[in-house]
C-alpha cells in the first residue's frame, strides 16, 4: 500500500513536468496582467507575435510566478534590499546613497542593454559594476555572482509590468545588427542557429523541453533546473552548449549585442524579472 | 579448428569491414543528396541502429521525430516529419544521404548532419575533426529505418 502510494506520486509528478503548456493563460501577478503577447514590432520580420516563455511553460511552473510568496526569485530580491542599504568601497556609498529607494530604478531594465556614453553596448550587469567601481569605488561584482544576480533581480522587478523597449537605432544600430546577425548564424556541431529553434520551431516539443521564442523579458530567471537565478548570458552559454558550439564568454561583447537583439524582438512584452521556468 | 575460426572471425568484425574501404566524411559523393553506395561495405544491423535512434549522445532521433515504433521511449519531438513508414517514402540511397547531410537535400534544414567532419563555426574543441555518428553507425541507423514500413 505504501509503495503503491509512492508510486502514484511518482507517477503524478513526472505527469506535472510534462503537463501540457497552456498558451492562452493569462499571467496576472499579485493583481496585475503583464503581458506576455503582443504584435511583432516591425524590425522582427519573421514573427507576427512576440510570446513570453512563460507561456510555453507548464500549470504548475506558470503558478509559482504568479504569487510572490511562491516564486523562488524573490528571495534573492529581498537579499538585494539589504545590499542596497550597505556601504561598501572606499567612497563608503550604498545603492541607496545616490539612488534612494530601488523604485527610483523603474523603467530601466526595459532599455537593457543600452549605449553608454562613451558608445559602448553595455548591459545591466555593466551598469551595476560602474556604479561599483567608480561611484563607491568598491570592487566589481562577477557576472554570475549571487550578488550580481540578486542585484539585477531587484533592479529588473522595478520595472515588472511595464513593456521592454530598448534602442536599437543610432549609436545601438551596429550592436543590433551584430546581435541579429548571430541569431541566424549557424553554431556548434549541431550546426543551429537561435532561428532554427526559436523563430521556426517554438510552440514545438525537441524531446522533453518545449520550445519558447527565446524571450528575454523574464531574466533574470528562476530556473527550477538551475535551483537558482541565472542570467541571461548563462542561459545563451547553455544553448551554446547544447549544439555543441564553443559558447561566448558572459559578459562579451557578442553576448551583450545577442542579447540586444533578443530584447527587441521581445518589444512589447512585460518586464517579468524575476520570472520562474524550468 | 571451430574454436580457430571463431576467433578468426571476431578479429575480422573487430578490425571493422575488413578488404573494404570506409569513406571518409570529405570523400562522400552525392547524387541529388542521395547516397547510393555503403560508407562501410558492412551492412548496417537494424537493432543497433535502434538503440542509437535513441540515444540522447549519437542519433537522438527522437529529439525531432516522433516515431511509434520507439512508443516506449518517452518524449518524442515534434520538430520534424514522423518516422513511420519513411522507408515507403524514401529510398535506401536517399535515406544514406539524409543521415550523412541532409542539408545536400533540404537546404536551410535544421536537421544536423551524422556525418560531415568540417565547415562547422566555433565547434566545442571536444568535437573538432569530428563526426556525430561514424560510418558504421550511419549504416546500422539506416538499416533500421529501413525497417520502418507501413
Amino acid at each position: 500500500m505504501k509503495i503503491r502510494t509512492i508510486t502514484t506520486a511518482l507517477a503524478a509528478a513526472v505527469l506535472a513536468s510534462v503537463a501540457p503548456a497552456d498558451e492562452d493563460a493569462d499571467l496576472v501577478v499579485e493583481g496585475e496582467t503583464l503581458i506576455t503577447r503582443a504584435p511583432a514590432p516591425a524590425h522582427v520580420e519573421n514573427l507576427t507575435e512576440v510570446l513570453s516563455g512563460w507561456l510555453f511553460r507548464s500549470d504548475e511552473t506558470q503558478a509559482l510566478q504568479t504569487d510572490d510568496f511562491d516564486n523562488p526569485g524573490m528571495i534573492f530580491v529581498d537579499q538585494a534590499l539589504d545590499t542596497w542599504d550597505e556601504v561598501d568601497g572606499a567612497a563608503g556609498k550604498a545603492c541607496a546613497s545616490c539612488h534612494e529607494d530601488p523604485s527610483s530604478l523603474a523603467g530601466v531594465r526595459t532599455t537593457m542593454p543600452k549605449v553608454n556614453e562613451d558608445g559602448e553596448l553595455w548591459a545591466m550587469e555593466d551598469y551595476v559594476n560602474d556604479c561599483r567601481t567608480t561611484r563607491m569605488e568598491a570592487e566589481p561584482w562577477k557576472w554570475e555572482s549571487q550578488d550580481m544576480l540578486n542585484m539585477t533581480a531587484l533592479v529588473s522587478l522595478q520595472s515588472r509590468g511595464m513593456p521592454m523597449n530598448v534602442a536599437i537605432d543610432g549609436p545601438a544600430q551596429s550592436y543590433w545588427e551584430q546581435g541579429k546577425e548571430m541569431y541566424y548564424t549557424r553554431y556548434g556541431q549541431l550546426d543551429m542557429a537561435c532561428a532554427n529553434c526559436h523563430e521556426d520551431n517554438y510552440g514545438n516539443m525537441i524531446r522533453a523541453d518545449h520550445l519558447s521564442q527565446g524571450q528575454i523579458n523574464g531574466f533574470p530567471v528562476y530556473r527550477l533546473k538551475w535551483a537558482g537565478l541565472g542570467s541571461i548570458h548563462r542561459r545563451f552559454k547553455g544553448c551554446m552548449e547544447n549544439i555543441r558550439a564553443e559558447p561566448f564568454k558572459r559578459g562579451s561583447d557578442e553576448f551583450t549585442a545577442l542579447e540586444l537583439y533578443l530584447a527587441s524582438r521581445g518589444e512589447g512584452l512585460s518586464v517579468e524579472g524575476p520570472s520562474v521556468r524550468n | 579448428m571451430v574454436r580457430i575460426s571463431g576467433a578468426v572471425l571476431i578479429a575480422l568484425l573487430a578490425a571493422g569491414p575488413a578488404g573494404a574501404e570506409v569513406v571518409a566524411p570529405q570523400q562522400v559523393i552525392f547524387d541529388d543528396g542521395a547516397v547510393p553506395s555503403s560508407l562501410t561495405g558492412v551492412p548496417g544491423n537494424a537493432e543497433v541502429g535502434r538503440t542509437i535512434a535513441v540515444d540522447r549522445k549519437l542519433g537522438n532521433c527522437l529529439a525531432c521525430h516522433e516515431n511509434t515504433d520507439l512508443a516506449a521511449e518517452p518524449f518524442h519531438g515534434e520538430v520534424a516529419p514522423p518516422l513511420d513508414g519513411v522507408a515507403d517514402r524514401w529510398s535506401e540511397a536517399e535515406l544514406r544521404g539524409i543521415l550523412i547531410n541532409s542539408k545536400m537535400m533540404f537546404e536551410g534544414t535544421i536537421m544536423p548532419a551524422f556525418y560531415r567532419d568540417t565547415g562547422y563555426s566555433r565547434i566545442l574543441p571536444d568535437f573538432e575533426g569530428m563526426t556525430i555518428l561514424d560510418a558504421q553507425q550511419v549504416e546500422d541507423v539506416l538499416a533500421y529505418l529501413l525497417t520502418l514500413t507501413e
